[in-house]
């Protein structure tokens, strides 16, 4: 599986790159690029729950530092967003390793994890809330102006080539990943913890990498967030709904490879779509079908979505061999 | 330095919610001791039972406190099948499995509610809503002194089922030692599913309690399901008295925290102590080992 | 000396697991460590490899002081543990699991797998090199945690009970290539129950017993010594079997 997955990733970057020229309605674009943002959101949560086993239950604790990193420096210092970009990533990856290193250190795993992840996730949001510098209850809006320089784009295609790239970097990352030393430590802490430090495994030092990889990318979704919705209140930062969806994301497409993030997030953005349709726009409705999905796939289909191309394919092979 | 007058009443206070909490932390480790399942659709759960007394009252004119019998077998029987019929079923033998279902479920029944009943907050004004009790150095509000004494009668029953009923035992036994249980001849599922019941049913105790001095909106679920995890952690998962205790520390803690920091601040105190227990003794209070 | 544990104890609440056990082993020797069940061996293994700290005492790796190490530092410094009861990377292939323990000398993926398959080859699972460890056999089970300690490069291996659940014909297939390794440079310290390998393999054995070392010596003359046999057998067994195989 590893060995296929290199030329896939680079079929679907192939396929994906032209579409701003193929699509020219802007619903469909901004569908296309919300697709690509929660995918590259679940691939960041993948690294570390997914090829790391550590299920983080709090990630809107990176996501919100990201983008009012971003968000504050723009609005608060007049920096320019493409700046902003670089430090929500180093903020962010900074504040993953401070929870990663507390954590991992005290030795902290599974559901007690997944709490301490919720916990930290809750005080950023109320510190958000109280203070000034990041516009307390009523959040930031971003000024508008939309040149490329300061990262805002008049045309949706603009910004389907950032995420595009972003979505790029994600894949290199689980790429690596599957076939590095490091990645393959990381799996093994994974699959069990005791047996890899047996081996020489640092496993402190891979879980802490891992949460890190993976905060400071998920920073930059934040990041993103804000320069396509110029808008970020405590509530979009550190709630619940960004944790959710980006774990929800790699769960239903497939956790632990590298493709399973981008299935995932193209099936729930249809699934939204098909509910908007149906029942209407009404609030919290999405949320719950997000909801019943997961508890459906974690009854009936507790590998993902890939889980099931996997098993149909290794059949199909079983049949030729 | 704080006067007396401002800190007694703010204890005191403290205390009444912390009996609540200690309610609703009760279930939860109720339920970890017995399935080793962290619930995390414990506040939405609440939240929902904060409805049913609601509406109770708002379609039929029950009192909360008398809307006990109603939500109290309601809030079991949902409970019972939630475990039986999806929960059990999401396990596959993995631990992960079932954290997640639990949080699915608490997605599902948090924006259910958002759907169904909008995000106004919804208040019941009862006879007895503004009245208080003078303690002398305090006045304390009636439904927070019912609150507290009602709390601590439906953990006292609660104990007193565990200790001498049969399936108290059978609770216990399975809660011990799962396999030896099963080789007794006890019906670990149902067991399983009873537990999950019983927590759940405390939190229908809890809403009763709680309404009249609270509200209900579909997102206070989410506020609670940290507070009763800190509760249960810093208590002691799987602990009675943990519960109890750590209830009514916290209790104290967010209600001096919000007279020293304010009202939103004033919660971080909260989730400080929490993590800080997480990392430097994770076993709480009373617990035995994680 | 490779190894010398010195006056090494080690306590879980009232109980005393290891209580002042001193012993040495020679650098090429396979040593066995005996002793009934709860009797400290598997403990003393976790104090060794530093999945334990000692209350007291020392223990010394080729001279250098190991004591309270961090496991994965253990481990670079050349001392490799199987555990009792298997631990595969459930999810991962045969090679891949023995890879990891290659890839503490070697960085580069391909290589490490490479070696991996070499290990493999050697141990007997050549066949099951992309097999998902979880649906390995017992016996398979037993030779991966051999493969991937192997693939660390040892100059010491901790054995715990690799024999475990092994049926006689499998123990006589394991044998060999336990002594290969031993061939190949590397020291082997095993806990064994199962005496018919005890007896081919070790020149030298150790007796825990509730947590002392009560015996050592060759195999053969220490399952002989009566204390030993009362360690296993209880009181007066000894005699007993003195009695009897006298009549006999």
């Amino acid at each position: 599986m590893p060995m296929r997955s290199g030329t896939a990733i680079l079929a679907v970057l192939a396929i994906l790159l032209p579409l701003p020229f193929v699509v020219q309605s802007d619903f469909w674009m901004n569908l296309a690029i919300l697709s690509l943002y929660y995918g590259f959101l679940g691939q960041a949560w993948n690294l570390l729950g997914g090829y790391g086993g550590q299920f983080s239950f709090g990630h809107a604790a990176f996501f919100g530092t990201g983008a009012y990193a971003t968000a504050v420096m723009q609005v608060r210092l007049g920096l320019n967003p493409w700046l902003g970009f670089v430090l929500a990533a180093t903020l962010a990856g900074a504040v993953g390793a401070l929870i990663g290193g507390l954590s991992f250190r005290y030795r902290l795993r599974g559901s007690y994890f997944a709490l301490v992840t919720l916990a930290f996730a809750e005080v950023f949001r109320i510190l958000a809330n109280t203070f000034e510098i990041t516009g307390a209850g009523t959040g930031l809006l971003v000024p508008l102006k939309q040149t490329p320089a300061n990262f805002q784009f008049a045309q949706k295609s603009g910004f389907y080539l950032v995420i595009w790239a972003l979505t790029a970097c994600g894949f290199a990352v689980a790429w690596w990943i599957e076939h590095s030393r490091f990645g393959a430590r990381l799996v093994a802490v994974r699959e069990n913890e005791d047996a890899a430090r047996a081996l020489g495994v640092d496993a402190l030092r891979v879980k802490l990498a891992a949460i890190t990889l993976s905060a400071a990318l998920t920073g930059l979704a934040g990041a993103f967030y804000v320069q396509y919705f110029l808008y970020i209140d405590p509530t979009i930062a550190y709630g619940p709904s960004v944790s959710v969806t980006a774990l929800l994301v790699p769960i239903v497409g497939g956790l632990g490879n590298a493709l399973g993030p981008l299935l995932g997030a193209v099936a729930l953005q249809l699934l939204d779509q098909v509910a908007r349709a149906a029942m209407g726009d009404a609030p919290g409705l999405n949320l719950v079908l997000y909801g019943v999905v997961l508890v459906a796939m974690l009854m009936f289909l507790p590998n993902g979505l890939f889980g099931i191309a996997r098993s149909s394919a290794l059949r199909l092979f079983r049949v030729t061999a | 330095m704080v006067e007396l007058s401002i800190l007694v009443p703010a204890i005191l206070n403290g205390i009444t919610t912390g009996a609540v909490y200690a309610l609703i932390a009760l279930g939860l480790t109720l339920i970890y001791g017995v399935l080793h399942i962290i619930n995390f659709a414990h506040g939405s759960l609440l939240m929902l039972a904060l409805y049913g007394v609601y509406f109770l009252y708002a379609l039929f004119g029950i009192d909360p406190y008398l809307a006990f019998p109603v939500i109290v077998p309601a809030m079991f029987g949902l409970g019972y099948a939630l475990q039986r019929f999806v929960i059990a079923r999401t396990s596959h033998g993995r631990d992960e499995n079932v954290l997640l279902a639990t949080l699915g479920l608490s997605i599902i029944i948090e924006n259910l509610a958002l759907y169904l009943w909008s995000a106004d907050t919804r208040t019941v004004s009862t006879p007895y809503g503004f009245s208080t009790v003078d303690l002398g150095l305090a006045l304390i509000a009636v439904p927070k002194v019912v609150a507290f004494f009602g709390a601590l009668i439906v953990t006292g029953a609660l104990w007193l089922f565990m200790r001498r009923t049969d399936l108290g035992k059978a609770i216990r036994a399975v809660a011990r030692e799962r396999d030896g249980a099963r080789l007794v001849g006890i019906d670990v599922d149902h067991v399983f599913a009873m537990s999950f019941g019983i927590g759940i049913a405390c939190l229908g105790a809890a809403a009763c309690l709680l309404l009249p001095s609270f509200y209900a909106n579909p997102m206070v679920g989410h506020g609670f399901v940290l507070i009763a995890f800190t509760v249960v952690v810093l208590g002691g998962m799987g602990s009675f008295p943990g519960a109890l205790l750590g209830g009514l520390l916290i209790g104290v803690t967010e209600s001096v925290g919000g007279l020293f920091l304010g009202e939103s601040l004033g919660q971080i105190g909260i989730f400080i102590v929490f993590i800080a227990i997480l990392l430097f003794r994770p076993t709480g209070l009373f617990g035995q080992q994680a | 000396m490779i190894l010398e544990v010195r006056d090494v104890s080690r306590s879980f609440g009232g109980l005393k697991a290891v209580a002042k056990v001193s012993f040495a082993l020679a650098e090429g020797s396979i040593t066995a460590l005996i002793g009934p069940n709860g009797a400290g061996k598997t403990t003393l293994f976790a104090l060794i490899s530093g999945f334990l700290r000692p209350d007291a005492g020392m223990i010394l790796f080729d001279g250098r002081n190991i004591t309270g190490e961090e496991p994965h530092r253990i481990s670079a410094l050349g001392v490799a543990r199987t555990f009792q009861i298997v631990q595969p990377f459930a999810r991962l292939t045969v090679r891949e699991n023995i890879a990891i323990g290659a890839h503490l000398r070697i960085s580069g993926r391909q290589e490490a797998l490479a070696r991996a398959a070499e290990i493999a080859e050697r141990v007997g699972l050549g066949g099951r090199l992309d097999q998902p460890a979880g649906t390995l056999t017992v016996a398979a089970r037993k030779r991966l945690e051999l493969a991937r300690a192997l693939a660390t490069g040892p100059r010491l291996l901790l054995l715990d009970e690799v024999m475990g659940g092994l049926n006689p014909r499998e123990v006589e297939e394991i044998v060999p290539i336990i002594r290969g390794i031993r061939d190949g440079g590397v020291t082997i310290l095993l806990i064994e129950h199962v005496m018919q390998a005890v007896m081919t393999l070790a020149q030298h054995s150790f007796v825990l017993n509730d947590g002392l070392l009560i015996a050592e010596g060759p195999p053969a003359a220490v399952i002989a010594d009566p204390r030993v046999v009362e360690a296993y057998l209880g009181t007066g067994a000894a005699q007993r079997f003195g009695r009897e195989t006298a009549r006999a």
